[in-house]
């Protein structure tokens, strides 16, 4: 995935999006002053400048899918692993909830089940099927939409093709409407995403750590206090 | 006053036959405060481990912070006793015993802790390696399975070398009662007749135990700190810690064997065996563990302040300027500038400035674990996702009722085992007479 921080509008589309579509709890006013929100995907706000003429820069961050994931060999149970794809796939059925991988995690976009999920009526009958709903106890994070990417690899395989371009498209790049998400194979050179991902504006969040991540960000070197 | 060895037994065995009125209310006190942790736990286990203070990004607090001290505590007994076993030092003969027992319980108390913060704890066998059809491991790259396994590795190597020098004490009660106990004590002496045999067995184990037990506790701890040192998060990414882990259990360990060993000498009346001289042997061993605890911070710091590392800095100003700031400088305190002097100065390293000096390390390593885990999580690399912690009534009540239940499992042991060994002080006589 690559995200374009120079579109983002810091809209929280995507947040909305994915919360729908994976079937991500909220946990009302009380847990959410906690610091216990469930939100996959965070829209980060940084103040560059000084008064009058101050700019905010958004950055979502969601999981960036490290090569190198510190949040894999903590785990005791397997419930965080790599999988063939090269996606960090997290077993909800397997997960203890030692929470070692989200300590571990250095962007904290690992969120855990304090309690079990509650919807207030009738949000429980628009819930996704094609996602599970994690009990209490457990950790989740971003997963891609894996539900979205084996569900075009099914499609494609049937109808005997390759997968095309902006096929699948994750809730949160569907939903985003400067196009600043960009998702698709970056072990195909000629996608668009690995044309950003090849960018000179592009930069790994956290890129000393080695964790690798799968995510490029692109942005302008650094803002100079005027708007051209 | 040296004493026969009749004297010996009629004391030390007197504890275990006769049980003083002030029994039962202390019994029915901390049986009172255990059921209240346990009820809070389960409370928790039927709500939903949100009832904790934990939340993102500080997703451990307390229970892992009882959990590395229980663990450190339990280094009292079986690593001090194996090594004072190991160069002979005779004025171990009384302690041994309730340095050993320490570590059991410790560890017993401190391998909840686990199992108490899990999320789902009902699943917590899917840490061990059992077969099954699905085919499923637990991951060995994790160092919590370390942690399994080495926890179980210490509890069951000290439970027996508590229990091998407990077999010809066992077998002299199992003469001296009857009914039901002389049944219990029949079985707990395992046909112990006092044979020359049975004796060099005895004394044989217990030498090989001695010297297997203690790579067996340095490599709990070790493996305790590597559960923080593992990962990529400020101030716990750090070559120091095994040692530095390590250091700190043994210290907090003495200090603890020190508090029981003052309870034990008042209550059941032993002035005549854990004499003055004990403590002031064990108030120098724990004043080079205070140096040393203090040379660890000391470099840690030091390190940590000339390294310069953003990330490492925003976590060290948390705790020297920050909001931990009075309790870095309470652990400080605790652990160096109030034990150092009492424990330093001949004249008042007695029972008392042992005593005071040990409880205060004993809260002062507490707080140092809280502070190890705490900051660096709440302050990770990303500012946005700074926060903070705040435990709940839940995790305190558990907290509290872990020293009630260390107290509680105290007493009772010293009601069905001399708590100083018999035999041992009996074999000490004969050596001291030649």
């Amino acid at each position: 995935m690559a995200v374009d921080l120079d579109r983002c509008t810091g809209c929280s589309a995507c947040v909305i999006a994915c919360q729908a579509e994976n079937n991500v709890p909220t946990v009302g006013e009380e847990a959410a002053q906690k610091s216990r929100t469930m939100h996959w995907i965070r829209i980060e706000r940084y103040y560059e400048g000084e008064f009058p003429n101050p700019r905010v820069k958004f950055r979502p961050v969601l999981c960036q899918q490290c090569d190198n994931a510190p949040c894999e060999p903590v785990c005791p149970t397997y419930a965080s692993y790599h999988t063939s794809e090269g996606l960090n796939g997290q077993i909800y059925n397997r997960c203890i909830g030692t929470r070692y991988c989200a300590n571990a995690c250095p962007y904290t976009v690992r969120t855990f089940n304090f309690f079990h999920p509650v919807w207030d009526k009738p949000l429980h009958l628009q819930l996704n099927p094609d996602v599970s709903v994690r009990q209490l106890g457990v950790m989740e994070k971003c997963t891609f939409c894996i539900q979205r990417i084996k569900a075009s690899e099914i499609q494609a395989k049937a109808e005997n093709r390759a997968l095309g371009e902006g096929e699948p498209t994750p809730a949160c790049v569907q939903s985003c409407a400067p196009k600043a998400l960009v998702f698709g194979d970056l072990s195909d050179p000629d996608s668009e995403v690995s044309r950003l991902a090849r960018s000179p504006r592009g930069t790994k969040l956290l890129d000393e750590l080695g964790t690798q991540p799968r995510i490029t960000y692109l942005q302008r070197d650094s803002w100079d206090g005027q708007d051209h | 006053m040296v004493k026969t060895t009749e004297q010996i037994q009629r004391d030390l065995l007197r504890p275990v036959l006769d049980t003083s009125w002030r029994v039962t209310p202390a019994l029915a006190g901390l049986a009172l405060l255990v059921l209240a942790g346990f009820s809070a736990w389960m409370y928790q286990v039927y709500t939903g481990i949100g009832v904790a203070g934990i939340r993102r990004p500080v997703f451990w607090g307390f229970y892992i912070t009882n959990f590395v001290f229980w663990i450190g505590i339990s280094h009292a007994g079986t690593l001090i006793s194996a090594i004072l076993r190991l160069s002979n030092a005779t004025w171990r003969r009384p302690i041994t015993r309730c340095a050993e027992v320490i570590t059991v319980f410790a560890l017993l108390i401190g391998a909840m802790f686990p199992l108490i913060h899990l999320g789902r704890p009902w699943l917590a066998f899917w840490l061990a390696p059992y077969p099954n059809q699905r085919g499923l491991w637990p991951n060995y790259r994790s160092p919590l399975l370390w942690d399994f396994f080495a926890i179980n590795t210490y509890l069951i190597g000290s439970l027996i070398f508590l229990m091998l020098p407990i077999i010809p004490d066992c077998a002299l009660l199992r003469d001296h009662v009857s009914g039901w106990r002389n049944k219990l004590y029949s079985v707990l002496s395992l046909g112990w007749r006092g044979t020359q045999k049975q004796w060099h067995r005895l004394e044989t184990a217990m030498h090989i135990m001695a010297i297997l037990i203690i790579p067996v506790a340095v490599s709990v701890h070790t493996i305790v700190s590597w559960d923080f040192a593992m990962t990529p998060v400020p101030m716990w990414h750090s070559t120091i810690f095994a040692p530095y882990f390590v250091a700190g259990a043994i210290f907090s360990g003495i200090a603890a064997l020190i508090i029981a060993m003052v309870f034990l000498r008042f209550s059941l009346h032993l002035e005549d065996y854990l004499t003055a001289e004990c403590f002031d042997n064990l108030g120098k061993l724990l004043l080079v563990m205070s140096l040393l605890w203090f040379y660890f911070v000391f470099a840690e710091r030091l390190t940590t302040w000339y390294g310069n590392a953003r990330p490492e800095m925003a976590v060290f100003w948390l705790a020297q300027r920050g909001p931990y700031r009075d309790l870095f400088w309470v652990m400080v305190g605790c652990n160096f500038v109030f034990p150092f002097p009492l424990l330093a100065i001949k004249k008042l390293r007695t029972i008392a400035g042992t005593f005071l000096a040990s409880v205060a390390v004993v809260i002062g390593m507490w707080i140092e674990r809280y502070l190890i885990i705490v900051p660096s999580l709440s302050h990770k690399f990303l500012p946005y996702a700074w926060g903070t912690y705040r435990p709940t009534w839940v995790e305190v009540t558990i907290t509290v009722a872990t020293f009630g239940s260390m107290a509680l499992l105290y007493l009772l042991f010293s009601k069905v085992v001399p708590v100083v060994s018999i035999w041992e002080l009996k074999t000490g006589l004969r050596e001291s007479e030649g």
